[in-house]
């Protein structure tokens, strides 16, 4: 079993995501520390991208910030390498393809591993496309993580077959960002992977109160939240870090709830 | 290698929501491509509708004042919505319609996609959103007027660089906002296969055209072949054709801005480098990170820092030529053209007009040049005023 699979060994599992360099780095390895302390079970840490199409306004301005304050792909290693010294806790990154490939895929997966990043997440590679990067994270013991979405369908069965990690359940139609209601099946998609592989299922894009992640961990193994914190970047600045770490408290509070009340 | 490459460039590379959506368009082009009927409507719309086939004119000024190679002009800037854009809006949106969608969707730059796209919306009764970078809607206010004229909705885009590459950005995110009813009507050889291909098929009949004209008028092939190229759909379409006979030259000219040594540049091939970007490889202009470059050209049309993956491949093999043109050589030959042969060009087309300047008088006599006129320069008109410090009040 993977890192990333035992992840979800301890039940519902809570998946927060951070911008790195959304203020500057410094503040991004606080707040992963704080994430981590606050009981999150996996984080996400996005690599800023200049044209985040996969993504709402929200961590679209994340990215200028992140940018715009210097952040640079070799910056976010070394960020990760001293994080890792403090904690134990699984760590994804979040990012483009070309950002990985333009550093040269097998440099970037090696380095990646190297400084103890357990999976991959690149919502702009496909099923189809994802030989460009799966073999290197094989062989270096990195979980790409693969995407199902509301139009997926008759895909699920092909893309579980060949998941590795967990599988990251899009939630609903367009961007990420905040929603008032998530209206989509998420439990038929679910159960297609299911059916077909016996691999964990985290539940992102527009989940951001402690009701709807109850709610979608009655379905799923595990939630995403993402433009939520990120919102509180946003509202925070360079103060965020104590505000996240008791969002992300609250969070993993409301899923363990969720579980004994099952 | 997966799907709709050339060579190692183009591929797929879209969020998973897009996926069965782009993988329905080819499904639906692979059928209807095929089918007597598309073929007949589309061609009768080309032909009754968009005016085809376009005239290639021999400029016979241009070639007397340039003393070099004879100059024919193909004259995309005379088709309805003026430029070659109707070609392939016309064959998208009339898949679209096939396809059962009722709405249809398009990025544009200069606004002449938009437009393009607007108008066939209208004439098949489909709604139709335009996205362009704010930037743009300044530059073309004209044009923006046009599109809702003709029933269109323009969301100017304010992310990011506010300019072509934003609004292929945020095109790409509505259709993954709303992708059951909504066709994305790519204007350009760009974006995740099938696209590249379904574009080129729909420009290629530039090429043919020229082919059989040149061949009614001089009885033989021309030596070479200018267009100017941003995504790249005019170059292809006049290029195509002419791939396999090897004796063409065919050039393509790309925004060089201030100048491709200044950081004020859309020159893809000449200062990018491969990457993987709106659903596609190809090359980019871009920094050692792999974060997009904010290119810049006086031509909204050509101001984007990518270029289409079939070019990509054309380059490497060295088919093609890829010359960068500034914005002062642009504007020059803009006013060349008009002064010359009473032909306003666009300033996107002004580029491969200033290359040919620059190598016809090179040429002997006897050589024949073609120059991919793609679209006409009424939209430019109040821009190059601007360019040139006339306070022009419209």
């Amino acid at each position: 079993m993977s890192r990333i699979q035992q992840v979800f060994s301890r039940g519902k599992a809570f998946i927060p995501f951070v911008t790195a360099g959304d203020p500057e780095l410094g503040v991004t390895a606080r707040i992963i520390q704080g994430m981590a302390e606050a009981g999150a079970d996996l984080i996400e840490i996005g690599i800023p991208f200049s044209d985040p199409v996969a993504e709402g306004i929200v961590i679209q301005k994340a990215d200028e910030r992140a940018l715009a304050s210097g952040t640079t792909t070799d910056g976010i290693f070394e960020m990760v390498s001293r994080v890792r010294e403090q904690t134990d806790v699984p760590l994804a990154f979040m990012t483009y393809i070309n950002p990985v490939f333009v550093y040269g895929v097998e440099p970037f997966v090696r380095r990646a591993a190297g400084v103890g990043i357990d999976a991959l997440i690149v919502p702009d590679l496909p099923f189809e496309e994802k030989d460009e990067l799966q073999p290197v994270c094989r062989a270096c013991g990195i979980d790409l993580i693969s995407l199902i979405a509301p139009t997926s369908r008759e895909r699920i069965t092909r893309i579980a077959a060949e998941a590795e990690g967990f599988v990251y359940c899009v939630s609903s139609l367009g961007v990420t960002g905040v929603r008032k209601e998530i209206t989509t099946d998420v439990g038929e998609m679910i159960s297609l992977v299911k059916a077909v592989k016996n691999i964990p299922c985290a539940i992102g894009f527009g989940i951001s109160t402690p009701e709807q992640a109850r709610a979608m961990a009655e379905k799923a193994d595990g939630v995403i939240v993402g433009s939520a914190i990120v919102r509180m970047m946003e509202q925070y600045g360079k103060d965020c870090v104590h505000p996240v770490t008791e969002y992300v408290r609250t969070m993993k509070r409301a899923l363990q709830a969720n579980a004994q009340g099952n | 290698m997966t799907k709709g490459r050339f060579g190692s460039y183009g591929g797929q590379y879209i969020p998973e929501t897009l996926m069965n959506a782009v993988l329905e368009v080819e499904k639906a082009y692979h059928t209807w491509r095929a089918d007597p009927e598309f073929r007949q409507e589309l061609d009768g719309l080309l032909k009754n509708y968009a005016g085809r086939p376009s005239l290639l004119y021999f400029a016979r000024k241009m070639t007397a004042d340039l003393g070099g190679a004879k100059i024919y002009l193909k004259r995309e800037d005379l088709n309805h919505t003026g430029s070659h854009k109707i070609n392939n809006v016309l064959g998208q949106v009339l898949l679209a319609k096939k396809m059962g969608k009722t709405r249809v969707i398009a990025e544009t730059g200069a606004g002449q996609h938009g437009v393009a796209t607007a108008t066939a919306a209208a004439l098949m009764g489909l709604e139709c959103e335009i996205f362009m970078g704010r930037e743009d809607t300044e530059r073309q206010a004209l044009n923006v007027f046009r599109m809702e004229l003709l029933g269109a909705k323009v969301h100017p885009v304010t992310s990011g660089t506010q300019t072509l590459k934003d609004a292929v950005n945020e095109t790409l995110r509505e259709w993954v906002s709303r992708v059951e009813d909504t066709y994305y009507v790519l204007g350009s050889v760009m974006g995740p296969h099938p696209f590249p291909t379904i574009v080129r098929d729909f420009q290629k009949i530039i090429g043919e055209e020229i082919r059989r004209q040149l061949m009614e008028a001089e009885g033989r092939l021309p030596d070479m072949i200018i267009a100017c190229v941003g995504g790249g759909s005019n170059a292809i379409g006049a290029f195509y054709d002419f791939i396999p006979d090897t004796q063409v030259q065919l050039i393509g000219c790309e925004a060089a801005g201030l100048g491709v040594d200044t950081p004020k540049n859309a020159a893809t091939i000449a200062k990018g480098s491969v990457g993987i970007f709106h659903g596609m490889k190809s090359y980019f202009c871009q920094d050692e990170y792999g974060q997009i470059a904010p290119v810049y050209s006086i031509s909204a049309g050509l101001d984007y820092p990518g270029i289409g993956p079939e070019h990509a491949m054309l380059a490497d093999h060295a088919r093609v030529t890829y010359i960068p043109v500034t914005d002062a050589q642009a504007v020059e030959a803009f006013e060349y053209l008009s002064r010359t042969e009473g032909i306003i060009p666009a300033i996107e087309s002004a580029h491969a007009v200033a290359y040919a300047c620059t190598i016809a008088p090179k040429m002997p006599r006897d050589r024949i040049l073609v120059i991919n006129i793609s679209g006409r320069g009424d939209k430019d008109v109040a821009a190059i005023a601007r360019y040139k410090g006339v306070d022009l009040h419209e």
